[in-house]
């Protein structure tokens, strides 16, 4: 076990495409972090240059203080789970297994303890002597993670490793792995493009983007807090509604109307010398039927009319859609996150907004409603850079 | 699901057995002849009116045919041996790895393939005899593997382009060096793609005539193709039908023999399982 150290690692291959550039991360012992972004944001190949995989073009990796930079894989001392598994077809779930111990020279005695106390923690004793073409999906998946564990190294590195299971198979094996590396203690870096396991499996999230470290923190602080348009809009599903917005005298007017603003998002803005144009961004479970809203509260906020499109229900909760007129919000971080959802190019007329509303909500689908959204919960983005003017760290 | 319907199944069933037929025709009046006594070797008939293992016995009698079944199994071992692994590295860095060069080498592979062999027989049989490898094993396992390469690389690089490079990137984490991860990981599960190669290039050598007939003089090195031309009956009027025949089934049985010992092994679809799909 070790902590693991990118100081300024940088990734430029030789046709001069910059893949990774200046990624700075401190992994603590024993942590779980998240590398997290669209494709081509360098996350895997910020996993591969850890392994070893991939060559280090510039700035150093250190594994429990010693730079790796020049090491093979195999002498980093370092676990990898593959998207694909990539189990060896010519032998059976325990050779598979106790593969890198045979590799390490263990003697056979410590090899047959260890894969059966691997295959007991990962319930996989029934199919010791079985071929992995004879598993099924999660099967091999327990495998290849089995694989890693066996020998005990100083860190798990894991590739998309649930991306290859059905949606149903896939919650319950990231609430295992969560389990398995509480009971290890295993420094792991793990690589996804799902948010929801980003949110759900790490200490700490590092968003990235075109290569360069977005955010670093933990889930519920990106949300919370994200730094720029970027994080905002790639965590959290449904995304984060974004509007054009214009401050004026301590107000906004937006497509939703004119806002007050509350002392907290005034202030973060003078602060951080807002400029007059800005992207206004809310979540969707800070909007509410505002007749479900009591009359304090609808003073802190702001209320509006607007046509239901679409109603989601989902039983314990609503999710009703609508259109705005007044244009869309437009910055290169939104075209970005458009690219990766697959939407861009998608004609828009206005901008679409959707809002979590209590189960209890009467609003219908095709029928005019009364919202209200919380404007203390506001956060205003710079269309320019796409920096969060209302960023607070606490 | 194609619907087969019973005239479909006849039309096939009738157009399988003519295939068969001529295929193995010729084969079975091979097999048939060597089992005719001299008297009745012309006599016409498809199953021998009398039946005689003389030609066996004949050609057995003489050191020529022996001599040449000895030179045919070592030459073509010794030269399949060596294509294979020499075409297994070449192949497995011209499917894995990025050099400079390796368009050229492919090509140039390509053009060794397909050059005809019968306007490169003078100039090597002048080489070999100014080298005095005219006549001797390596000169003939030399033009074998190099018109056997070509075969091999290609063969092999299909195979192994077929394998999962992450299974390799996975043995590496595992803790093995390349040469580990070659030989526990990659070589098993080329396997089926080595011994398909194996065999093709040692059906190649066994039953090359061209360069056999060309480069060799003596018993010394002559293979079994070119020893049958030299075959002769008891006396220089007797024609040797029987004897040829016989030889012909003889030198048949290894190849059969190859073909089903490593049939079993080359099994589709060995690497399933790797990753998913």
């Amino acid at each position: 076990m070790a902590e693991i150290v990118l100081d300024k690692v940088t990734k430029r291959y030789a046709d001069g495409a910059l893949a990774v550039s200046d990624v700075n991360i401190e992994i603590a012992d024993g942590e779980f972090v998240i590398l997290v972004g669209p494709s081509g944001c360098g996350k895997s190949t910020t996993l591969n240059m850890i392994a070893g995989l991939e060559d280090i073009t510039g700035g150093e990796l250190r594994i429990g203080g010693v730079r790796m930079n020049e090491k093979a894989p195999k002498d980093r001392d370092i676990a990898m789970v593959f998207q694909s598994y990539a189990l060896y077809p010519h032998m059976t779930v325990r050779e598979n297994m106790a593969f890198p111990l045979r590799l390490a020279k263990v003697d056979n005695a410590t090899v047959t303890r260890k894969v059966e106390e691997a295959a007991a923690i990962l319930d996989l004793k029934a199919h010791l002597d079985r071929k992995p073409a004879n598993l099924s999906g999660g099967q091999r998946q327990r495998v290849a993670m089995g694989r890693a564990i066996v020998r005990s190294p100083k860190a798990f590195l894991m590739d998309e490793p649930l991306s290859n299971l059905d949606a149903k198979l896939r919650g319950q094996m990231r609430t295992s792995v969560s389990r398995l590396q509480k009971q290890l203690g295993t420094t792991t870096v793990y690589v996804t493009h799902d948010q929801t396991e980003a949110m759900t499996l790490g200490d700490r999230v590092v968003v990235l983007r075109g290569g360069l470290v977005q955010q670093i923190g933990a889930p519920q602080f990106l949300y919370d807090h994200p730094a720029n348009l970027f994080v905002a809009g790639f965590i959290g599903a449904p995304a984060m509604n974004f509007l054009p917005a214009t401050l004026e005298n301590g107000s906004l007017s937006t497509p939703l109307g004119t806002v007050a603003l509350t002392d907290r998002v005034r202030r973060a803005a003078e602060a951080a010398d807002a400029p007059r144009e800005v992207i206004m961004g809310v979540r969707p479970e800070h909007f509410e039927d505002a007749s479900l809203v009591d009359a304090a509260a609808l003073d802190r906020g702001a209320s509006f009319d607007a046509q239901v499109e679409v109603l989601e229900s989902m039983g314990a909760e609503k999710f009703a859609y609508f259109s705005v007129e007044g244009g869309e919000a437009h910055a290169s971080d939104l075209a970005d996150l458009a690219a990766d959802a697959g939407s861009a190019g998608v004609p828009d007329t206005g901008s679409q907004v959707v809002t979590r509303l209590s189960a209890a909500s009467a609003v219908a689908e095709g029928q005019p409603a009364k919202f209200w959204f919380d404007t203390d919960k506001v956060q205003l983005f710079d269309p320019a850079s796409g920096a969060n003017l209302t960023y607070s760290a606490d | 699901m194609a619907v087969i319907t019973t005239g479909k199944r006849v039309r096939w069933t009738i157009i399988d057995v003519i295939v068969v037929v001529y295929a193995l025709v010729p084969v079975l009046w091979t097999l048939s002849l060597s089992f005719k006594s001299k008297a009745t070797i012309g006599d016409g008939s498809f199953i021998p009116q009398e039946w005689s293992v003389q030609s066996y016995v004949d050609i057995f009698q003489t050191n020529d045919f022996l001599l040449a079944l000895v030179n045919s199994i070592g030459i073509s071992l010794i030269a399949t041996a060596i294509a294979v692994v020499l075409g297994t590295m070449a192949a497995y860095a011209i499917a894995r790895l990025d050099f400079p060069g390796k368009t050229a080498l492919v090509g140039f592979s390509l053009l060794v393939a397909m050059f005809p062999q019968v306007s490169l027989v003078s100039p090597l049989f002048s080489i070999e005899r100014s080298l005095s490898l005219f006549d001797t094993w390596p000169g003939l396992i030399l033009p074998y593997i190099t018109f056997a390469l070509p075969l091999a690389i290609y063969t092999l690089s299909a195979f192994f382009r077929e394998i999962p490079w992450e299974l390799e990137k996975a043995a590496k984490m595992d803790g093995a060096t390349p040469a580990q991860a070659f030989r526990r990981v990659i070589a098993p599960l080329a396997a089926p793609g080595v011994f398909t190669t194996a065999i093709l290039v040692f059906i190649f050598c066994w039953n090359d005539f061209l360069f056999a007939i060309s480069l060799t003089a003596t018993t010394r090195s002559r293979t079994v193709p070119a020893a049958l031309q030299f075959f002769t009956g008891a006396s220089q009027f007797e024609d040797p039908t029987g004897q040829i025949c016989a030889a012909a089934v003889v030198i048949t049985i290894p190849i059969v023999l190859f073909v089903l010992f490593f049939q079993r092994r080359i099994v589709a679809g060995l690497t399933s399982g790797a990753v998913k799909g």
